[in-house]
C-alpha cells in the first residue's frame, strides 16, 4: 500500500469547536426543510446562507471496499502528511503488515496526529450527529453536504492509544537503504525534497523498477534535495502528490505573505496564520527573521500556539543528516540550523502549548500567530478567528494549500476581518514534472486522472497537465490500473560447485553455451541451482525414507543440438546418398525439401526441421542423421 | 624626438631584443608603438630610423633571435609597420630586405612562432599600418601575403580574424583608389590585379558551400560598402550582387545574419541606396529568410531615409507578422479587419511561433524590441497601427499572466509556451511604454491600465518585470489628458490612482529589496510630476504610502535607503508629509524628515543614502523649501559641517554645489548663474556686500570650500577652485589686502591652509572675519592650482620619457629608480 493519507476536508462540514465558549456560534439557528420540518435542527444549524453539522468533526477514510487491508502486508510512507489515516488501518481492519517510513517522518506524524487528537478532545462534545447521514435524507440536505460522499464511512477523530500503537508498526529506515520484501522485491525510499524525511520509493525486482514519486520539490527549502538520479531506468513511474496550486509560485506567494503581514501590522492590526504546526512554517519562520527587520516589525511579537510548538520547533533543530546542504554544515559549526533558535533566544518568536496558561499573560497586540488547524473547525485558531474577525484591521492569512480558504471561512461569515490567501505548496509544478521526466525517462508514466486534463476552471492552460510520450496512464478514485508490464525473467544463481562443473562451449563468436543438470531450489522468492544429488547409494534398505530425501530422477540429457542447415549443401549431401527427384520450395519461414520418389517431406525452418514420411523410421533415422551431420551438438 | 628619449632608446631596444629580460607589462608596449605613431605623423620615419639605428638594428635582431618571445615580435612587426607607412622609408626598409624577410615566408610566417595568435595580429596589423601606398600594394601582391590573409580570415583567434578580413578590405580600397574613379565597372578586365585578386576571392567565398567562408565575404563586402563610398563600390555590388542573390535560393540560406549586415550596408550606402535591382534583392531576401532572421532586417529597412513604399510596407508586415498572429490566435471571435490584417495567418509565422519555446520567445521578444525601436524614430510607417499594436501587446501580456483564455488551438498552444515567461514580459512591457505616446481610445487605454494593474498585483511577477511594469505605468500616467478646463487628473487616471496606491503600498513592504526600490523610484518620478495636483495629493495622503516611505529610511538595503530619502525628499517638497500618528500608536511620533536625513547624512555607513541626502538638500535649497526657509544659515551650516567629514567624495562635490546655490540665493540677481565660467566677462556689478560675506563666514562656507581645494579627489578640488575664484572676485571689493593681511586671524588660517596641503586636514580653521578671508583669497594662488588641477593626475607620468625609463627600470636597467617599485 502505497501511503495512507486521510481526508480532512470533511470537516469544514461540521462547525468550528471553540476552546472558549462563543456564544455566536451556540446561538446559531437550527436548520429546517423547506416544508418547515424542523426534526433536524439538533444537528444542522445555519450561519450566513450555509447549513454546518453540530457535532464532533468526522474524517473521510480511505477506501477500504476495494481490497482487504488485513492482506495488505506492507505500506510504504511518503510524508508525514500522507500517514494520518494509518491507525485506521493499522488498528481497525486487521492489518498484520509492516509500515515503512523514515524516521522524521514518523516523529513529525506523531506531532501531528496529537496535536490533531488533542485539539479534538480537549473540547469534548456531547452531542453526535447521525440522522443526517441516512441516505435519504442526505439528499434533501443543501450542497455541499448533499453532495457530500461516503458519508457513512465517516469515522471520528481516533485516540492517542490508537496513534501510539498504529505508530508501533511502523518501521524505521534511512535513504536509499534497500528493504528486502519476502525476496520478491527490494524497496529503497529516496529523498524527495519536500518535507523532513519526506520520501520517494523505489520498489524493484532484478528485471523491474518501479518508482513511486510523492509529495516532491525541486526547490531549495529545508529537506535534503530530490534525489533525481535514482528514479532513471524505470519501468514504470507513479507520480502523485504535485502542487495543489500550480498557478501559484511558492516565491511569490512568500512575498505576498511578507507584505501583507508587515501592512497588517502597521497598521496595528494583528495578523493569524492557520496552519500545520511543520513544515512550511519553518520557511515561513525564516524568511520573516530576514524580514522583520527591513520592514520595522522588530518590536512585533510571533507567536506559535500549538500542543507540539515546543516539540516540533526542537526536532527540527536535531534532524541534521535529513536537512539541506547548507544547513547540514551549520550543525558542524556549530550553529542551529534554524533561524527560528534565535528569534525564540531574542523573545521575538514565543511558543505556547495552548491559549490558557502563559501565553495570556504575555499576549500583547499588535501580534502574529501561528497557529492550527488549517481548516478553522478545531484548535487554537478557532479561538483567534472569533477574537479577530470583527476588526478589519486584522488579517488572516492562508498559506497551506489543503483546505479552500473560502469554505474554511463559511462558519465565521459575516466576517470583517481581511483575508488573505498566500498557498505556500513547494511540491512539484507541471514545468518542473516535465523537466523532471524528461531527465528521468521512464518507460510509463501513471498519474491520477486530474494531472492528464487542464484545471476545469481554467480549461485553456494546457500548461497546467502532464505532457509526456508515451501519454501518462491515468487512474481515478477505485479503478483498477494493471501496470504494463510483465515479469519474463527471473534471476537464479547457481551454486559455485555447480558453475565448476560446467563446461561452455562456444557456438559462435562471444557466446558460449553449457548444459546444467541441477536441482532448483526456490524458498522466499530465491531460486538456487543446486548441484544434483548424488546417484543414491545401496543401503540397507532398512532406514526409514524420510520426505526430504526425496530426489528428482535424473534422466541422461540427449545432447542439444544448434547451428543452421545450408539447404543446398544438404540437398548435394542427399543426393551423394543416393536421394533423387529433390525438389526445394521456400516457405515463409524456411524451406521445404520434396523426396518425391521417397514421398517424404523435410520441413526446415529456423528452429525446428520435421522429416515426414510414412511409416519408414529406418528411412526417417537415415534423413534424420544426415541432418545431424550439419549441426553442432553438445 | 627629444633627445633625452633619444638617449635612452639604444638601451631600451637592447632591452626589447635581450629574450632574459621579458618584457612583463603588455600595455608597455602598446603605449611604445602609441608614441611611435605620434612621432611618425609628425616628422619623418626615415629621419627617425637615422637618426637612431638602434631601431633597425631591433628589428634585424628580432629576425635572427630564435628565442624572442612571441609579443616582442608581434611588437617588431607592427612598428615596422608604423615605419614603412611612408613611402620613403618603406623604401629604404625594403632596400635593406628587412620587410620581405620580416613580412615574408622567410620570418616569423614559415616558423613556429607564427602558431602564436598574437604573432599573427602583429603580422596582420603591421601590414594593415603599412599598406597606404603603391609600392606597398606592389608588395603585398609580390610576395603572396594577400594568399596568407585570405587564409587568416579563417583563423582560431577571432581577433586575427577579423583584422584580416579588414585589412582585405583596406587592401582593395588602396588598389581601387589608384584608378580612376568610376571607370571600373563590373568587368574583371577593369580591375588592378590586387583587387581583382581580392574580389576573386569574395567571389569564390560566395559560391562555397562552406557557411564560414560565405560568413567571411559577407563580412568583407559589408565593411566594403559600410566604410568605402568611392564609386568603385558600384561596379562591385553590380558584379558581385548576383552571386549574393543566389545565395537566397539556397535552403536554408546560409549565413543570414551577415547577409542581412550586407544588404543593409549596401542599402546604407549613399552610392549605391538608388540601384533598382538592391531593392528587389532585399524583397526577395525578407521573403525567403525565416520570421527571426529577417525581423533585423525588416527594422533596419524601415529605418533608411529613402526606401520604395512596397518595400517599407513588406518589411512593416514582417515586423507585425508575430503580433499579429497572437491577436489572431487570442480573438474569442473573428474581428474587425484590423491594420494588421495583412500580415497576420502566416504560416511561417504560426509555425515559428509554435515550434519551440525558445523559437518562440525569441520571435516575439524581437518583434517587440524592433517596434519599441521603430516607435519613436520620424520616418516610422504611417499610418502607425497604434489600437490593433496595443491590443496586441496587451493580449501578449494576458497570455504570459495566464488571465487570457484564447479558445483555439493555437491560441491555447501559445497560452501554454508564454506562461510565466518574464522575457515576453518584460519585452512587451517596454513596448507598451513606448506605446504611451500615441493617441488610444479609452476603452483601450482601460484595458492597459487593468493589465498593468494585474502585473503590478501579482505575486507572480518577478521584480525586474515589475520595474519594468512600474515604468509603463508611469509613461502611461504621464500621457494622461487634462481634463478641459480643469488643472486636475482625468476622473479614469484618478480611479486608477485609488487601485494603484494599495498596490504600491504592498510592494514597498516587499521582502524583495528590488521591488521596494522599484516602487520608491515610482513614487518618487510620480510626486515629481503630480505633486502639485490636487486629486494625486488627496489619494496618496488618504494612503500609507508617505509613512511606509518614511520607515524605509531604515531600510537594511543601501539602495532603498537611497530611493527613500529621494523619494521622502520628493514628497516633503510638495508638502506630502506622512499623516500623523494615530493616537493608538504611541510611540510614533512624526520625526522631523530634515534631523532624519542629516541623521542619514551623518551616520549611514553607505554612500549611496548620503549622496541621496545631499541631492535632496540642495534641491530644497534650490526650491525654498519651507524647513530650509525658516532658517537657511543654520541648515547650510548643518549641512556642510556633516559633507566637509564625508569619506565619499561624490558627498564631497554635492556639499560645493549647495554652497554655490547658497551663494546664487545669497547674492540674489546680481550674481553670476554660472560661477565656474570664471573667464566670462563680468558683466554683473562684482561686489559682494559685507553682510553676505558675514553670513558665508558663519556657515563656515570658507572651511568648507578651503578644505575642498586640497580634497584628495580631483573632481572636488576642481569645484571648490572655480567656487573660491568666483568668490575672490565677487569679495574684493570688501576690503583691501593689505589691511586684513595684517590681522593675525589671516596669518594663521594661511599657516593653517600650508598644512591642509600638505595632508595635515587634522584640525579645523575656525571662525574666520570676513577681512582675514579675503586676505586668504587674494594669497593662495588659486589660478596656479586651477591650472595644476586641470592636469590629468598622471601628466607628468605619462610623458614618453616616463614610459621609457619606466620600461628601463622594470628591468633592472636603471639602478636608481629600483627603489620606486617598492
Amino acid at each position: 500500500m502505497l501511503d495512507c493519507g486521510l481526508d480532512m476536508t470533511s470537516t469544514l462540514n461540521f462547525l468550528p469547536l471553540p476552546l472558549v465558549q462563543s456564544p455566536r456560534l451556540s446561538n446559531l439557528p437550527g436548520w429546517s426543510l423547506k416544508d418547515g420540518n424542523a426534526f433536524l435542527d439538533k444537528e444542522l444549524k445555519e450561519c450566513s446562507g450555509h447549513v454546518f453539522v453540530d457535532s464532533v468533526p468526522e474524517f473521510c477514510l480511505p477506501e477500504t471496499e476495494l481490497i482487504d487491508l488485513s492482506t495488505v502486508d506492507v505500506i510504504l510512507i511518503s510524508n508525514y502528511h500522507c500517514m494520518m489515516a494509518l491507525p485506521y488501518i493499522t488498528e481497525h481492519t486487521g492489518f498484520t503488515g509492516t509500515v515503512y517510513a523514515t524516521e522524521p517522518t514518523v516523529q513529525i506524524g506523531r506531532l501531528l496526529m496529537e496535536e490533531l487528537v488533542n485539539f479534538i478532545e480537549r473540547v469534548p462534545k456531547a452531542q453526535s450527529a447521525s440522522l443526517w447521514k441516512n441516505k435519504d435524507i442526505q439528499r434533501l440536505l443543501p450542497s455541499p453536504l448533499k453532495d457530500a460522499v461516503e458519508v457513512s464511512t465517516w469515522r471520528r477523530c481516533y485516540t492517542m492509544q490508537e496513534v501510539n500503537s498504529a505508530l508501533s508498526k511502523i518501521q524505521l529506515v534511512g535513504y536509499s537503504q534497500k528493504i528486502e520484501l519476502f525476496g520478491a522485491v527490494q524497496v529503497t525510499p529516496l529523498s524527495s525534497g519536500y518535507a523532513l524525511g519526506s520520501s520517494n520509493w523505489i520498489i524493484q525486482s532484478h528485471y523491474e523498477k518501479v518508482s513511486y514519486v510523492s509529495g516532491s520539490s525541486l526547490l531549495t527549502t529545508h529537506p535534503q534535495p530530490m534525489d533525481q538520479a535514482s528514479l532513471k531506468n524505470s519501468d514504470v513511474l507513479i507520480l502523485t502528490g504535485l502542487t495543489q496550486i500550480p498557478t501559484a509560485n511558492p516565491d511569490g506567494m512568500v512575498g505576498e505573505f511578507c507584505s501583507n503581514l508587515a501592512l497588517t501590522v502597521r497598521n496595528g492590526g494583528n495578523v493569524l496564520v492557520p496552519c500545520y504546526p511543520s513544515g512550511v512554517i519553518y520557511d515561513l519562520l525564516e524568511c520573516l527573521y530576514q524580514y522583520i527587520d527591513s520592514a520595522g516589525l522588530s518590536s512585533i511579537p510571533f507567536y506559535f500556539i500549538s500542543p507540539v510548538a515546543n516539540s516540533s520547533l526542537e526536532f527540527s533543530q536535531i534532524f541534521a543528516e535529513w536537512l539541506c546542504h547548507n544547513k547540514q554544515t551549520k550543525v558542524y559549526l556549530p550553529e542551529p540550523p534554524f533561524p527560528h533558535a534565535e528569534l525564540i533566544q531574542t523573545n521575538k518568536l514565543k511558543h505556547y502549548p495552548s491559549i490558557h496558561g502563559d501565553f495570556s499573560n504575555d499576549f500583547r497586540q499588535p501580534c502574529v500567530v501561528f497557529t492550527g488547524h488549517p481548516s478553522l473547525r478545531f484548535g487554537d485558531v478557532v479561538h483567534f478567528m472569533e477574537l479577530w474577525g470583527k476588526s478589519s484591521l486584522n488579517t488572516v492569512i492562508f498559506t497551506e494549500p489543503d483546505f479552500s480558504y473560502l469554505e474554511a471561512l463559511a462558519p465565521y461569515q459575516p466576517l470583517a476581518m481581511k483575508c488573505i490567501y498566500c498557498p505556500i505548496d513547494t511540491r512539484l509544478n507541471f514545468i518542473q514534472v516535465s523537466k523532471l521526466l524528461k531527465e528521468v525517462q521512464p518507460l510509463h508514466v501513471v498519474c491520477p486522472e486530474q494531472y492528464t486534463q487542464p484545471p476545469p476552471a481554467q480549461s485553456h492552460r494546457m500548461d497546467l497537465m502532464i505532457d509526456c510520450q508515451p501519454p501518462a496512464m491515468s487512474y481515478r478514485r477505485a479503478e483498477v490500473l494493471a501496470l504494463p508490464f510483465k515479469r519474463r525473467y527471473e534471476k537464479i544463481e547457481i551454486m559455485p560447485e555447480l558453475a565448476d562443473s560446467l563446461v561452455p562451449m562456444e557456438i559462435k563468436p562471444g557466446v558460449s553455451l553449457a548444459t546444467v543438470s541441477a536441482v532448483l531450489h526456490t524458498k522466499d522468492n530465491k531460486h538456487v541451482l543446486q548441484p544434483p544429488p548424488r546417484p543414491a547409494q545401496p543401503t540397507g534398505g532398512k532406514k526409514r525414507k524420510r520426505a526430504s530425501d526425496d530426489i528428482p530422477d535424473c534422466k541422461v540429457l540427449k545432447p542439444l543440438l544448434s547451428g543452421s542447415i545450408p539447404v543446398e549443401q544438404f540437398v548435394q549431401t542427399l543426393e551423394k546418398h543416393g536421394f533423387s527427384d529433390i525438389k526445394v520450395e521456400d516457405t515463409a519461414k524456411g524451406h521445404i525439401v520434396l523426396l518425391q520418389e521417397a514421398e517424404t517431406l523435410i520441413q526446415i525452418e529456423e528452429d525446428s526441421t520435421h522429416i515426414i514420411c510414412d511409416n519408414d523410421e529406418m528411412l526417417r533415422v537415415r534423413l534424420r542423421d544426415l541432418v545431424l551431420k550439419f549441426l553442432q551438438k553438445f | 624626438m627629444d633627445p633625452e628619449c633619444s638617449r635612452l632608446l639604444p638601451a631600451l631596444c637592447a632591452v626589447l631584443a635581450d629574450p632574459r629580460q621579458p618584457v612583463a607589462d603588455d600595455t608597455c608596449l602598446e603605449k611604445l608603438l602609441d608614441w611611435f605613431t605620434t612621432v611618425t605623423e609628425a616628422g619623418s620615419s626615415l629621419l627617425l630610423l637615422q637618426e637612431n639605428p638602434c631601431l633597425v638594428e631591433l628589428l634585424f635582431h628580432v629576425l635572427k633571435s630564435q628565442d624572442l618571445s612571441s609579443r616582442i615580435l608581434s611588437f617588431s612587426l607592427r612598428l615596422a609597420g608604423i615605419f614603412a607607412a611612408q613611402e620613403n622609408c618603406f623604401q629604404y626598409l625594403q632596400q635593406g630586405e628587412l620587410l620581405p624577410t620580416l613580412f615574408g615566408e622567410a620570418g616569423p610566417l614559415g616558423g613556429a612562432a607564427w602558431t602564436a595568435p598574437t604573432v599573427r595580429s602583429g603580422w596582420v596589423q603591421g601590414l594593415r599600418t603599412l599598406a597606404r601606398h603603391p609600392s606597398a600594394l606592389r608588395f603585398l601582391a609580390a610576395r603572396g601575403a594577400v594568399d596568407t590573409i585570405f587564409s587568416l580570415q579563417g583563423d582560431s583567434s577571432l581577433f586575427v580574424a577579423s583584422a584580416a578580413g579588414q585589412l582585405l578590405v583596406h587592401i582593395l580600397d588602396l588598389a581601387m583608389r589608384g584608378t580612376a574613379e568610376g571607370r571600373c565597372g563590373p568587368q574583371a578586365c577593369d580591375w588592378p590585379a590586387c583587387a581583382q585578386k581580392v574580389v576573386c576571392h569574395i567571389e569564390d567565398s560566395l559560391c562555397s558551400t562552406a557557411t564560414p567562408q560565405v560568413t567571411q565575404a559577407l563580412n568583407v563586402l559589408t565593411t566594403v560598402f559600410g566604410h568605402c563610398h568611392g564609386l568603385w563600390t558600384q561596379g562591385l555590388w553590380v558584379r558581385l550582387s548576383p552571386l549574393v542573390a543566389r545565395l537566397l535560393e539556397k535552403d536554408p540560406v546560409p549565413a543570414s545574419h551577415s547577409l542581412v549586415d550586407l544588404l543593409l550596408s549596401v542599402a546604407r550606402s549613399s552610392v549605391l541606396s538608388s540601384d533598382h535591382g538592391l531593392w528587389e534583392t532585399l524583397a526577395q531576401t525578407l521573403s525567403h529568410l525565416s520570421p527571426t532572421q529577417a525581423g533585423p532586417l525588416a527594422l533596419g529597412i524601415l529605418e533608411l531615409q529613402d526606401c520604395p513604399q512596397a518595400l517599407r510596407t513588406q518589411a512593416f508586415g514582417l515586423l507585425l507578422q508575430p503580433l499579429a498572429c497572437v491577436l489572431e490566435a487570442a480573438a474569442q471571435a473573428p474581428g474587425p479587419p484590423g491594420l494588421l490584417e495583412g500580415a497576420a495567418g502566416d504560416s511561417m509565422t504560426v509555425d515559428t511561433l509554435l515550434s519551440s519555446r525558445s523559437a518562440c520567445v525569441g520571435l516575439l521578444c524581437c518583434a517587440l524590441a524592433h517596434l519599441g525601436l521603430l516607435q519613436p524614430l520620424p520616418q516610422r510607417p504611417s499610418p502607425w497601427p497604434q489600437v490593433p499594436l496595443l491590443g496586441a501587446v496587451v493580449t501578449v501580456l494576458r497570455l504570459c499572466s495566464g488571465s487570457a483564455a484564447p479558445t483555439s488551438d493555437v491560441g491555447g498552444r501559445l497560452c501554454a509556451i508564454l506562461v510565466g515567461c518574464g522575457r515576453v514580459q518584460r519585452a512587451a512591457l517596454d513596448f507598451l511604454g513606448a506605446l504611451s505616446q500615441g493617441t488610444s481610445p479609452q476603452e483601450l487605454v482601460t484595458q492597459v491600465f487593468s493589465i498593468l494593474l494585474e502585473y503590478l498585483m501579482s505575486p507572480e511577477s518577478s521584480s525586474m518585470v515589475l520595474k519594468k511594469a512600474f515604468q509603463a505605468t508611469l509613461r502611461w500616467l504621464l500621457r494622461s489628458p487634462k481634463s478641459p478646463g480643469c488643472c486636475d487628473l482625468d476622473p479614469h487616471t484618478q480611479l486608477f490612482l485609488r487601485e494603484l496606491l494599495p498596490v504600491l503600498q504592498k510592494r514597498l513592504c516587499s521582502p524583495c529589496w528590488e521591488v521596494r526600490d522599484s516602487g520608491l523610484e515610482f513614487l518618487t518620478q510620480m510626486t515629481r510630476h503630480w505633486g502639485g495636483q490636487a486629486g494625486f495629493r488627496q489619494a496618496l495622503l488618504a494612503s500609507e504610502v508617505p509613512e511606509l516611505t518614511m520607515q524605509l529610511l531604515r531600510d537594511p538595503e543601501s539602495y532603498v535607503r537611497a530611493s527613500a530619502v529621494t523619494a521622502t525628499g520628493q514628497l516633503s517638497s510638495w508638502g506630502l508629509r506622512a499623516t500623523p500618528a494615530s493616537p493608538e500608536r504611541p510611540g510614533a511620533e512624526q520625526e522631523s524628515l530634515l534631523g532624519e536625513l542629516l541623521r542619514i547624512l551623518s551616520t549611514d555607513s553607505e554612500g549611496f543614502p548620503r549622496r541621496a541626502a545631499m541631492q535632496v538638500f540642495t534641491e530644497w535649497l534650490r526650491d525654498g523649501h519651507a524647513d530650509v526657509a525658516e532658517d537657511p544659515e543654520r541648515f547650510v551650516a548643518g549641512v556642510l559641517q556633516a559633507a566637509s567629514r564625508d569619506l565619499d567624495w561624490e558627498v564631497r562635490a554635492q556639499g560645493l554645489e549647495l554652497a554655490l546655490v547658497f551663494l546664487e540665493q545669497l547674492l540674489g540677481q546680481r550674481g553670476s548663474r554660472c560661477p565656474y565660467a570664471v573667464g566670462l566677462p563680468e558683466t554683473a556689478p562684482p561686489g559682494m556686500p559685507a553682510q553676505a560675506l558675514q553670513v558665508l563666514c558663519r556657515v563656515q562656507l570658507f572651511e568648507f570650500a578651503f578644505r575642498a581645494l586640497f580634497d584628495c579627489d580631483r573632481p572636488v578640488a576642481r569645484k571648490s577652485c572655480d567656487l573660491l575664484l568666483f568668490l575672490r572676485a565677487k569679495a574684493a571689493p570688501c576690503g583691501s589686502p593689505q589691511e586684513a593681511g595684517d590681522s593675525p586671524t589671516a596669518a594663521s588660517a594661511e599657516a593653517m591652509l600650508q598644512r591642509w596641503q600638505a595632508g595635515e586636514q587634522g584640525q579645523p580653521l575656525g571662525y574666520l572675519e570676513p577681512g582675514a578671508v579675503v586676505a586668504v583669497l587674494r594669497s593662495v594662488d588659486l589660478e596656479g592650482l586651477r591650472d595644476t588641477l586641470a592636469e590629468s593626475s598622471d601628466h607628468v607620468e605619462k610623458s614618453p620619457q616616463s614610459l621609457l625609463q619606466d620600461m628601463l627600470a622594470a628591468v633592472g636597467v636603471l639602478g636608481e629608480n629600483e627603489a620606486d617599485c617598492y
